[in-house]
C-alpha cells in the first residue's frame, strides 16, 4: 500500500459575493515509502493548495475541499485541527518557499528545534538541545552549538532553509513536502540545497513531495513527475520517461520554451502563445486548449480523462485528446 | 545575436566603477559605520549591437553597476563613458537630454509600471519627455507602431497596468524603453518574475527587437542558461568584481575561473541523463557579506582551488588569457592544466546582519527620528 | 497566500468583466466601495446631515435668534421653556426655540469641520510634498518642525493657538483646528512620497527621462494621496469635535446669534444637571455626523488599499 494516496482532490475557494474558484480538480497521486514525486506546474495551476490542503492548512472559511487523502490508511481530510497538529509533527514535515517567514523571528533556532523534540518525542530538554545541534549538523550548518542561541535573521537565506529543514526533519517524518525550497534561493545555495534533500531522502527513506515549477530540479530529483496544468494532472510518468519523450503539449511546450545552459547558442526558443490564465473550464473541454498548438475541435468539447499512454510503453498516464508524436518529440529532444 | 557595426568602439565603458553604498547607525545622529562594496572596481565594455549578459548571485553587485551605469545611482568612483560621451560628470539637464539614448527594462512588471496611468499615457510620457511627440496623428500612429512591435492588442492603448498578464506588462515595460528610440537598453533580470512558459516569449521578443532597432544590450540576470541563450558576451560578477568574461559559447565550453565552474556546474539541466551524469561542484557555505568582503581574491573562502597566501593577500586583475577570455585568478592556467586540485572546503558562517541604504544617501536618509514610528 | 487570493481575486474579476473597457484604479476602488455596507452607512449619514445643513433655513420652524420664549425663562429658579406646541424640544436658557437652533446649528458645524479640513490639507500637501520631493535639507528641516508640532498634544495646540487672539470668533477656531491638522497631513504624505521615491515606477520614469516637476506630479503626489484622502474625511470627524471643545472651553464664537453644536454644547454645561437635554441634542448630533464620517473613512481606506482586499 502507498504510503500516501490522493484522490480526486478538489479544493474550491467561494468567497461571498464571488463565483467559486477551482484552485485543484480532481488531483490523484501515490507516493510510496521512500519516493520522491514531483509537482510541476507555473502560478495557479494548484500544485501549492494541493500540498496545503493534504496538511490541513488551508483556512476553514470559504474553502471546501473534497475528495481523499489517506496517509498509511488515515484519512487525512477527516482528522480534527488537534489531531492534523499531531500528525503534522510526527508525520508529516513541510519545507516551505521563504523560510525567514516559516520561522519564528523571535525564538532562538536552538528552541525552534527542541520544541518539536519535547513535543513530539518527549525528549527532555537537554536530550532535545543535543539531538537539535546533531540534526542541525546533519543539515549542513556550520558550528551548530553555537547557532542554536541565535535568531533567524542572523543567518543567511541558504541557512534559514536549511534549519526549516532540520525542524522539519526532527521528528523523522515519514513524508516530507517540500514546496518550492529553493525558488528563494541562488543557484548556488540551490545546488547544496538539493543535494542535501537527495542524501535525506536516500539516507532516512523519507519519501519526498517536491513541488517546483522548476523542470531542471524536478529532472535530477524526482523518481515519478506529475504535471499539472489549471488545477488537474495532466501527464504522469517516471522522470526518464517524461524528459525523454514528453508526450502532452503543455509539457513538450515547457520544455521546448526554456533555455538550456547546454544547447547550443542562436536557436530560437518555441515560446507556448498566450498566458497560463488563458484557459477555458476543464468541464467543457482541455483547459489547455486555447494555448495548444494541438488542439483539436474534440478538445474545447470534450473533456479529456487520464488514460494510460496508448503509444509509448511504461507507465504514463495522460489526459490529453491529441499527444504529442513520440517521434517528433524524441527528434526534437536530439535537436535540442 | 547581429553583426557588429564597429567592433573596434564600444557603445558604452565602464572604467574602474565603484558604488560603496553607507551603512548608516544611530539614533539621533546618523553615524556612518561601514559601507556595503556593492560594486568595487569593475572596467567592462559593450560594443555597438551585441548583448552583452551579466551573471551572477543576490548581492553580487550586477544590478547596481547597471543603474550605476545608467546614472541612475550615483557612482562612488569610475567613468562612463557612452557613445564618447564622458557620463560622469554630467548632471541635470544634459544628463535628463541623454537618457533618451539608454533605456531600461525592470525585473517586475507590475511595479515598474505607474498603477495610474494607462497604457496611453505611460507611452507617450518618454515622447513628450524628449519632443517626440510632433502632434497628434504622429503620436497615434508611432503607439501602434510600438504596439504592434511588442505585440499588444491596439486595444490596450486605454487599459491599466493591473488589466494585463504577467508576460503583457512586460511587453509594457518594453515599448515604454522603445518608446525613445534608445541605442541601449538595460535589461534587469527582465523575465526572472514571468512564468515559465511565457519568458521564452519575452526573451524571442528582446531579440527580435534588437535585430529590427538594431539595439545593443545589457542583459542582468541570476539564471545562466537564459543568459547564455541570449548573450554574445557574458561577464560573471562575484561580490561586486567581474571574475570572469569571455564569448558566450567559449564561456559554457571552458569556464576558466572556479566560481563561473561552480555556477556552472550548479544550474539544474531539465534533463534526467544529463543530471545523473554531471558532476556538481558544490560550494561550501554562503556568499560573504559585501559589507565585509574576503581580503585577496572575494572567492578564496568558498574555492576550491584556493592555494595558500597569495589568494588570501593579493586580488587578482582580470586579465586575458585566450583572446576575448578574461579571467580573475591567480591560477587559471594551473587549474586549466590540471596542475591543482580541488579540494575540500570547510564552510564558514556568513553573518547576515548587514543593512543596505538602498539608494543615495541623500534621499533615503530618515529626516526624523520618529521615522520608524510613523504612520 | 496573499499572493495566492490576490491571484484568485484577479482572476473572478476578470471572469467578471467585459474586455475592453479599461478599469483605472480609480473605478475599481469605487466599485468595492459600493459595495460595502460600512460605507453605504456612513456616507448616508454625511449626505443627510449635508442635505439638513443646505435645507435647514426653510426647516427650521423659528429665527434661531430671537428670544420668543424668553417669557418662560425665570433665572432665579433655573427654569427653562418646556416641551411645548410649536417647540417640539422646548427652549433654550434664554427661550429661543431648542430645534431652530439644532438645525441651523449643523451649518456652522459642518462649515467649521470643513474648512479646517481643508486649510489643513492644503498646508499638509505643500509641506509633505516639499519635504517628500526635494528630501536632503528641505525634508529634514521640515519635518523637525513637524515633529514639535506633533509632540504637542493636538487639543492643547488647538487651546493654544485659539488663546493668541484677543476676540474669538468662528473662524479663529477654524484656524487653531485646521493648524493642529497640518504636522498630521505632512508626515503622512511625506512617508507615503517618500516610499513612492523609491519605487519602481519612479525610478523608470527617471530612466525614461522625464523631468522631476513631472514625476513629482505625476507619479509620485497621485500615489501618494490615498491615505491622505482617508486622513482627511478621519479628520472631518475631528476637526467637529476639536471645535465643539474648543467652543465648550469658551474659546469659541461668542456671539451666539448663528447657533454652532460646540458653542451649544458649552453654553449648556452650567444647566446640565437640571436640563440635560440641552447638552443632549447638539451632542449626539456631533457624535452621529463624526460617526458617519469615520465609517466613510475607514471604508475608504479599505478600498483604497489593495492588501486589504479580501
Amino acid at each position: 500500500m502507498a504510503l500516501l494516496e490522493v484522490r480526486d482532490l478538489s479544493v474550491v475557494f467561494q468567497r461571498r459575493g464571488e463565483r467559486p474558484f477551482t484552485a485543484v480538480d480532481g488531483v490523484s497521486f501515490d507516493v510510496e515509502p521512500g519516493q520522491t514525486v514531483g509537482l510541476v506546474g507555473e502560478s495557479g495551476c494548484g500544485k501549492s493548495v494541493t500540498s496545503l490542503a493534504i496538511m490541513g492548512l488551508l483556512a476553514k472559511r470559504g474553502v471546501k475541499i473534497s475528495g481523499s487523502a489517506k496517509f498509511d490508511g488515515t484519512e487525512l481530510l477527516s482528522l480534527s485541527d488537534r489531531q492534523m497538529r499531531d500528525r503534522r509533527g510526527r508525520d508529516l514535515g513541510m519545507v516551505f518557499q521563504d523560510p525567514l517567514s516559516s520561522l519564528n523571528p523571535v525564538v532562538s533556532i536552538g528552541l525552534q528545534v527542541t520544541e518539536v523534540l519535547e513535543r513530539h518525542r518527549d525528549m527532555s530538554r537537554k536530550q532535545a538541545s543535543v539531538e537539535a545541534a546533531e540534526l542541525l549538523e546533519k543539515v549542513g550548518i556550520p558550528d551548530p552549538k553555537r547557532r542554536l542561541s541565535e535568531y533567524p535573521h542572523q543567518l543567511s537565506g541558504g541557512m534559514r532553509q536549511r534549519a526549516l529543514i532540520a525542524i522539519a526533519l526532527a521528528c523523522r517524518p515519514r513524508l516530507l513536502i517540500a514546496d518550492e525550497p529553493t525558488t528563494a534561493l541562488d543557484v548556488t545555495i540551490q545546488a547544496q540545497i538539493l543535494a542535501l534533500l537527495a542524501d535525506l531522502v536516500r539516507d532516512t527513506e523519507t519519501a519526498l513531495i517536491m513541488i517546483t515549477h522548476d523542470l531542471g530540479v524536478v529532472a535530477g530529483l524526482c523518481d515519478e513527475v506529475n504535471v499539472l496544468y489549471a488545477g488537474r494532472v495532466v501527464e504522469r510518468a517516471g522522470r526518464h520517461d517524461l524528459f525523454r519523450v514528453p508526450r502532452h503539449p503543455y509539457t513538450h511546450g515547457l520544455l521546448a520554451s526554456i533555455p538550456r545552459l547546454d544547447a547550443p547558442r542562436g536557436e530560437r526558443l518555441s515560446p507556448i502563445k498566450g498566458s497560463v490564465s488563458d484557459n477555458i473550464p476543464w468541464t467543457t473541454g482541455c483547459a489547455f486548449a486555447p494555448r495548444c498548438p494541438n488542439a483539436l475541435d474534440t478538445c474545447v468539447q470534450v473533456t479529456p480523462a487520464m488514460e494510460p499512454d496508448p503509444v509509448v510503453a511504461g507507465p504514463r498516464l495522460l489526459r490529453c485528446h491529441n499527444p504529442v508524436e513520440p517521434a517528433t518529440a524524441a527528434e526534437q529532444e536530439i535537436m535540442s | 545575436m547581429t553583426e557588429l557595426e564597429n567592433p573596434s568602439s564600444p557603445l558604452v565603458e565602464v572604467v574602474d566603477m565603484k558604488v560603496h553604498f553607507p551603512i548608516r547607525r544611530g539614533v539621533v545622529l546618523d553615524k556612518t559605520v561601514g559601507y556595503v562594496y556593492a560594486v568595487d572596481g569593475v572596467d567592462l565594455s559593450i560594443r555597438s549591437g551585441e548583448t552583452y549578459g551579466l551573471v551572477g548571485e543576490s548581492g553580487c553587485g550586477k544590478s547596481t553597476l547597471g543603474r550605476a551605469m545608467l546614472k541612475l545611482t550615483e557612482p562612488t568612483a569610475g567613468r562612463v563613458v557612452f557613445d564618447g560621451i564622458d557620463l560622469s560628470s554630467m548632471k541635470g539637464e544634459p544628463l535628463r537630454t541623454m537618457r533618451r539614448r539608454m533605456q531600461m527594462v525592470f525585473q517586475d512588471p507590475l511595479s515598474s509600471l505607474d498603477p495610474r496611468q494607462s497604457v496611453e499615457s505611460l507611452l507617450v510620457e518618454g515622447m513628450r519627455a524628449h519632443g517626440l511627440d510632433k502632434g497628434k496623428e504622429s503620436s497615434a500612429k508611432r503607439l501602434r507602431e510600438l504596439l504592434l512591435a511588442v505585440g499588444l492588442p491596439s486595444t490596450s492603448l486605454r487599459k491599466y497596468p493591473h488589466e494585463f498578464s504577467g508576460g503583457q506588462r512586460q511587453r509594457i515595460g518594453i515599448a515604454r524603453a522603445l518608446s525613445v528610440e534608445p541605442d541601449l537598453i538595460v535589461a534587469d533580470e527582465p523575465v526572472s518574475a514571468l512564468d515559465v512558459s511565457v519568458q521564452a516569449q519575452v526573451i524571442n521578443l528582446l531579440e527580435d527587437l534588437q535585430t529590427e532597432f538594431g539595439l545593443t544590450y545589457l542583459v542582468i540576470a541570476h539564471d545562466l542558461a537564459v543568459v547564455r541563450h541570449i548573450s554574445d558576451r557574458v561577464g560573471v560578477m562575484y561580490l561586486g568584481g567581474l571574475v570572469e568574461e569571455a564569448d558566450s559559447d567559449q564561456l559554457y565550453r571552458e569556464p576558466l575561473h572556479p566560481y563561473t565552474k561552480a555556477l556552472m556546474s550548479a544550474v539544474p539541466v531539465p534533463d534526467p541523463l544529463v543530471e545523473d551524469r554531471r558532476e556538481r561542484i558544490l560550494l561550501a557555505g554562503d556568499l560573504p557579506s559585501p559589507a565585509n568582503p574576503p581580503t585577496g581574491c572575494r572567492f578564496h573562502t568558498r574555492c576550491p582551488w584556493r592555494q595558500e597566501t597569495r589568494c588570501d593577500t593579493e586580488r587578482p586583475a582580470l586579465r586575458e588569457i585566450d583572446p576575448g577570455h578574461r579571467v580573475a585568478c591567480h591560477y587559471a592556467e594551473d587549474i586549466r592544466a590540471g596542475r591543482i586540485r580541488q579540494h575540500a572546503v570547510e564552510a564558514e558562517l556568513v553573518r547576515e546582519d548587514w543593512d543596505v541604504v538602498p539608494d543615495d544617501a541623500s534621499l533615503a536618509g530618515p529626516a526624523s527620528v520618529t521615522e520608524t514610528l510613523g504612520p | 497566500m496573499s499572493t495566492r487570493t490576490d491571484k484568485i481575486d484577479a482572476l473572478s474579476e476578470q471572469a467578471a468583466r467585459g474586455d475592453d473597457a479599461g478599469v483605472s484604479l480609480a473605478a475599481a476602488a469605487w466599485r468595492r466601495l459600493r459595495r460595502n455596507p460600512v460605507f453605504l452607512v456612513g456616507s448616508t449619514i454625511v449626505l443627510l446631515f449635508v442635505v439638513l445643513a443646505i435645507l435647514s433655513p426653510f426647516l427650521a420652524p423659528h429665527d434661531p435668534a430671537v428670544p420668543m420664549l424668553g417669557d418662560q425663562v425665570v433665572r432665579a429658579r433655573n427654569q427653562i421653556p418646556p416641551v411645548q406646541e410649536g417647540h417640539p424640544l422646548g427652549g433654550d436658557q434664554v427661550g429661543r426655540d431648542l430645534l431652530s437652533r439644532v438645525l441651523i446649528g449643523s451649518q456652522q458645524t459642518l462649515l467649521v469641520g470643513v474648512l479646517a479640513t481643508l486649510i489643513g490639507l492644503a498646508g499638509g500637501l505643500v509641506l509633505g510634498t516639499l519635504a517628500g520631493a526635494m528630501g536632503g535639507w528641505v525634508d529634514t528641516v521640515v519635518m523637525r518642525a513637524v515633529d514639535v508640532m506633533l509632540s504637542i498634544p493636538g487639543l492643547l495646540l488647538a487651546v493654544s493657538i485659539g488663546a493668541l487672539f484677543a476676540r474669538p470668533n468662528q473662524y479663529t477656531v477654524i484656524l487653531a483646528v485646521a493648524v493642529v491638522q497640518i504636522p498630521v497631513f505632512a508626515r503622512l504624505l511625506r512617508g507615503s512620497m517618500l516610499a513612492q521615491r523609491h519605487s519602481d515606477h519612479v525610478l523608470a520614469a527617471r530612466a525614461l527621462g522625464v523631468r522631476q516637476r513631472s514625476i513629482v506630479f505625476r507619479h509620485m503626489l497621485p500615489n501618494s494621496l490615498g491615505p491622505v484622502i482617508v486622513q482627511a474625511t478621519l479628520v472631518l470627524a475631528i476637526a467637529i469635535i476639536e471645535a465643539a471643545a474648543l467652543s465648550f472651553l469658551g474659546l469659541g464664537n461668542p456671539d451666539d446669534r448663528l447657533p454652532e453644536w460646540g458653542q451649544m454644547l458649552g453654553q449648556a454645561q452650567n444647566v446640565i444637571d437640571s436640563h440635560p437635554q440641552l447638552a443632549f441634542w447638539p451632542a449626539g448630533c456631533i457624535i452621529v455626523v463624526a460617526l458617519g464620517f469615520t465609517l466613510m473613512g475607514e471604508s475608504l481606506r479599505e478600498a483604497l488599499d489593495p492588501k486589504s482586499r479580501r
